[in-house]
């Protein structure tokens, strides 16, 4: 029981997440009080996880539960994550009239789940994790009930979620059978030669996490879902869940399955470069911002898989350091789609954003260094993250990898100029309300700042990162 | 040297910038303030430029004014420093950038603070291209540069500024991810991107032509040689006059400088076999563009071909690999860059009146517009490289370099002469000679107070460096022979070791 102290947050927020259903059930119109609590909890968590030492290495409940400092650092990007969708989103929910209390609580609940994914050193563990934060993603997901694309989003990503969870048991199965564990540090002591039966699980096992990160080819649900999906939604899934996918692609490769790496490698090469091609090409056609982002982060997810697909803490370490720029930039561009709005009503057209840069020139500049960040262009932060993937990439000498990498991100510099020529090019439409509200104006100019002075100072998030060390 | 004098240049017009960001631009009194700010920056800035040129020691080889900071730790320092090629191209980009600044206060209209925006960015990384000396914090700069330029000839060009803009933009980005994934393999095998250590290593022969050949993607486009060039004549047509301006003039002398410091700098042992390719490959610019140029309707597309052949003379001058040769290729940037600056600027001057650019629109010019005429002289006469003009001074050494080292392709490039001086020649007949056919043309004005002003500038400095370029030769000579002696070396050192 002594060890339960490293645990506080994962009890915090569920003891939070009881006390809030209880509030809001008997408390009426309680969201806003519910929604503002949640904030709390979240910052709350955020205190409890330095309540160890931050770089502790430490494995409780019979190994099945680890926290060492990977997990410590994706727990804060995943917490720091839900505190901006949940602080951007309440006005986008009233206008829509769903701001209930349930969106809050799922938020935390899914939280949990990745807290849960994050930490887990065991398949089962792992699991329940996974569910736990799918499920309370499928009901956000159609959140916005009333209309049908949500709808649609919720059944759809609940059925082919559901689809590769089942693909994902039963390589849980297959490699239990042939380890004879199911605990990651043990499965890794008896891995002495390459069995069968074993590499058929890992492959079972990474179908599943690559439909959770919708590399492809497993990323048909992303556009569908990322537009039906209410955006303050949109927003979570492009960020929360793919920080913890991403964890649980690093320690199951990488604790029981490093010595084998020749079996995955080239599995994880392909999922990267398609994922890094298909969604550069395929964002070419779309008129949706919502839809583009979806595609657009089809690709990001190929350039942190390609750190992976190194098999170095390096590469991990690049991996790492793109998902963190990555969420900043994230969260930055659903700022700028919550401004979007016109009397009650949001746009998330290409064609809204025509000549933005004269009726709002501050949101247009802050849009424009988000893009320019997010295809790379240098001296701005998304430069920096593609900058330790290649490096990671050719240090392995894998040359092609890199190239087509760089070739991608010019094929994608497209679809980002095209947003930026339709602010800046075309001819102004209707100005847009200007009753934002603190957070989002906040959250905003935060993101901004980070991306376009990030090279001032680049050495910090480095260094963080440079401790992870998972081999 | 305790004070970052280097540093403070290429912040200063990012501070500039930053102060006109939250400038209120609805009132005449604040548009006031607006220009005379990015005029003060600018002005200060070229003051510090020469002043450096001033303090600059012209006898000594290595780096000076040198500055390093701790960046990114224990991987990349930043660095800067100059020797005595960057000193001017500092002072070329500090003194265009500040007659562009003048122009674009008295014709831009629409959106003036964020086109002031746009340039002092610009001019920030620009100078920060010609001091850095770490490979990544120079690709920094180098690239960073196309966003502000994307955006100058987006909002401000003409009517087809979208296809050039994106033209502009994928072409440079598709040349530059070689380059980047080159910088990466340099430090992974030799453990720096520092400049000055990166030439007393030496890099491994082995890796030298892949490398070579990833930076050339990047130079070879952005300089423009044949024949990648097709993206400038778009761009430089639909920019607007100031777009056009600091495109040719200085961000193209990126590239060229690019040659020197890194190309032949690093790699000496590639530098010699793909010798005959850069030869063959200017010998065609200069031929091919020259005749392309003749033919041209268009006056901005007929400077812009000339460009590129100017430039095809200045990338076979470098690549000769002696003193004449080096030197006249610096000149030749040098003075192109003023030249088509002011030739770019003169078409706007008529732009501007009477919203064409097509030779036959105009004709007899001479007049009705007499000042003009004459400034257009001059640099016509530049441009053909008349002796007496700065424009003679760069061909002639680049030629001289070239008949050192093979009479044939000194030849063909003699020609090219002919044919630059030809299209020149016969677009300013047509322009200010002739019968003033077009009625348009009756109640044209000639140059105002400020159009006089910069094409006098640029005029001047032409001129006297054509009578006098010993100040320019004095700064670049030590530097120069430096850069051939150690490419020498390495050759030897290098070739004895793998021999």
């Amino acid at each position: 029981m002594d060890k339960l102290n490293y645990i506080y947050p994962e009890i915090f927020i569920s003891l939070s997440i009881m006390f809030l259903l209880i509030l809001g059930v008997f408390k009426k119109n309680s969201s806003n009080l519910i929604n503002s609590l949640s904030v709390l909890t979240l910052i709350g968590t955020l205190v409890l996880i330095f309540n160890y030492p931050i770089d502790i290495n430490l494995e409780i409940f019979n190994g099945s539960y680890k926290i060492d400092f990977i997990s410590s650092y994706m727990k804060i990007l995943t917490i720091l994550s839900g505190i901006f969708v949940l602080i951007t989103s309440s006005k986008f929910l009233k206008i829509f009239k769903i701001f209930q209390i349930e969106y809050s609580i799922l938020i935390l609940s899914s939280i949990l789940g990745m807290f849960v994914m994050i930490s887990s050193n065991d398949l089962i563990v792992f699991y329940i994790g996974l569910e736990l934060q799918s499920l309370a993603l499928y009901v956000l997901a159609s959140f916005n009930r009333d209309y049908v694309k949500s709808s649609e989003a919720g059944l759809k990503y609940f059925v082919l979620s559901a689809l590769s969870s089942g693909l994902l048991l039963y390589g849980c199965s297959l490699i239990y059978g042939f380890s004879g564990s199911t605990n990651f540090q043990e499965i890794s002591n008896t891995m002495n030669d390459v069995q069968y039966g074993l590499t058929f699980g890992i492959v079972f096992i990474l179908v599943g996490l690559a439909f959770k990160i919708s590399a492809v080819p497993f990323h048909m649900w992303a556009p569908d879902v990322y537009e039906g999906s209410p955006t303050s939604v949109t927003l979570f899934f492009a960020a929360a869940p793919k920080i913890a996918a991403l964890t649980v692609f690093i320690r199951f490769l990488y604790v029981p399955f490093i010595n084998v790496i020749e079996q995955w490698q080239l599995i994880i090469v392909f999922l990267s470069v398609a994922s890094m091609l298909f969604g550069a090409v395929a964002a070419i056609g779309q008129k949706n911002l919502k839809r583009l982002i979806a595609y657009s982060s089809i690709g990001h997810m190929g350039y942190a898989l390609a750190g992976l697909c190194t098999g170095t803490n390096e590469g991990v370490q690049s991996s790492v350091l793109y998902i963190t720029i990555y969420l900043v930039m994230n969260i930055g561009f659903f700022s700028c789609l919550f401004m979007l709005k016109r009397n009650d009503k949001y746009h998330e057209n290409i064609d809204d954003l025509s000549g933005l840069s004269k009726n709002h020139p501050l949101i247009a500049l802050s849009l424009l260094v988000i893009l320019f960040s997010l295809a790379g262009i240098p001296p701005l932060a998304g430069f920096f993250a593609k900058f330790y993937i290649f490096k990671a990439v050719l240090h392995q000498s894998m040359y092609y990898l890199a190239i087509i990498g760089l070739i991608s991100t010019v094929i994608a510099a497209f679809y980002y100029l095209r947003i930026v020529k339709t602010m800046y090019f075309d001819l102004e439409k209707e100005k847009y309300d200007r009753d934002y509200t603190l957070g989002l104006k906040f959250t905003l100019s935060l993101s901004t700042i980070l991306i376009l002075f990030y090279f001032i100072y680049p050495s910090k998030l480095v260094e963080i990162v440079t401790k992870i060390n998972i081999i | 040297m305790d004070f970052p004098i280097l540093s403070s240049l290429i912040l200063l017009p990012s501070i500039g910038a930053l102060f006109l960001l939250f400038a209120n631009e609805s009132s005449t009194k604040s548009r006031q303030t607006i220009k005379y700010v990015a005029l003060f920056v600018t002005f200060v800035n070229f003051f510090i430029s020469i002043y450096l040129w001033q303090l600059f020691d012209k006898s000594i080889s290595e780096f000076q004014f040198v500055e390093e900071k701790k960046w990114l730790v224990g991987f990349i320092n930043y660095k800067v420093g100059i020797d005595g090629i960057s000193i001017l191209f500092i002072v070329l980009t500090t003194f265009i950038t500040l007659l562009c600044i003048i122009s674009v206060i008295n014709s831009i209209k629409s959106r003036l603070k964020d086109f002031l925006i746009a340039i002092l960015i610009l001019e920030s990384l620009m100078i920060g291209v010609f001091c850095s000396l770490d490979l990544v914090i120079f690709y920094l700069f180098f690239e960073g540069g196309l966003i502000p330029m994307f955006l100058i000839i987006g909002i401000w060009g003409g009517d087809r500024r979208v296809y050039s803009a994106f033209k502009f933009f994928l072409y440079t980005l598709l040349g530059s991810v070689l380059m980047l994934i080159a910088i990466i393999v340099i430090y992974l095998t030799s453990k720096t991107t520092d400049i000055a250590k990166l030439y007393e290593l030496g890099i491994n022969p082995n890796f030298q032509n892949l490398l070579w050949l990833a930076f050339f993607s990047s130079f070879a486009v952005k300089t423009p040689m044949w024949p990648v060039h097709t993206w400038l004549p778009d761009a430089h047509v639909e920019a607007p006059t100031v777009g056009s301006v600091l495109l040719a003039a200085i961000l193209l002398k990126m590239a060229g400088y690019g040659f020197l410091r890194f190309s032949i700098g690093l790699f000496p042992i590639a530098s010699e076999l793909f010798t005959p390719l850069i030869y063959s490959l200017s010998l065609i610019a200069i031929i091919y563009t020259s005749l392309v140029a003749l033919m041209q309707e268009d006056m901005k597309k007929l400077i812009a071909y000339s460009s590129v052949a100017h430039m095809g003379f200045v990338t076979l001058g470098m690549f000769t690999f002696t003193q004449q040769g080096v030197e006249g290729s610096i000149i030749q940037m040098i003075s192109h860059g003023l030249v088509s600056a002011a030739l770019f600027l003169s078409v706007g001057v008529l732009y501007d009146r009477i919203h064409s650019r097509t030779i036959n629109t105009y004709g007899g010019l001479v007049s009705v517009m007499p000042k003009y005429s004459i400034l257009l002289m001059i640099f016509t006469l530049a441009a053909v490289g008349l002796p007496g003009t700065s424009g003679f001074i760069g061909e002639f050494l680049i030629l001289m370099g070239a008949f050192q080292d093979s009479f044939l392709v000194a030849t063909i490039a003699s020609i090219g002469v002919i044919l630059g001086a030809a299209y020149m020649l016969w677009l300013y007949r047509r322009v200010i000679f002739g019968k003033l056919t077009n009625n348009k043309l009756l109640n044209i004005s000639d140059l105002n107070k400020s159009e006089l002003f910069i094409l006098t500038c640029l005029a001047l400095p032409t001129l006297f460096f054509g009578f006098y370029p010993e100040p320019l030769l004095s700064t670049i000579e030590v530097s120069v022979s430096n850069l051939i002696e150690m490419y020498n070396y390495n050759l030897t050192i290098l070739s004895n070791h793998n021999g």
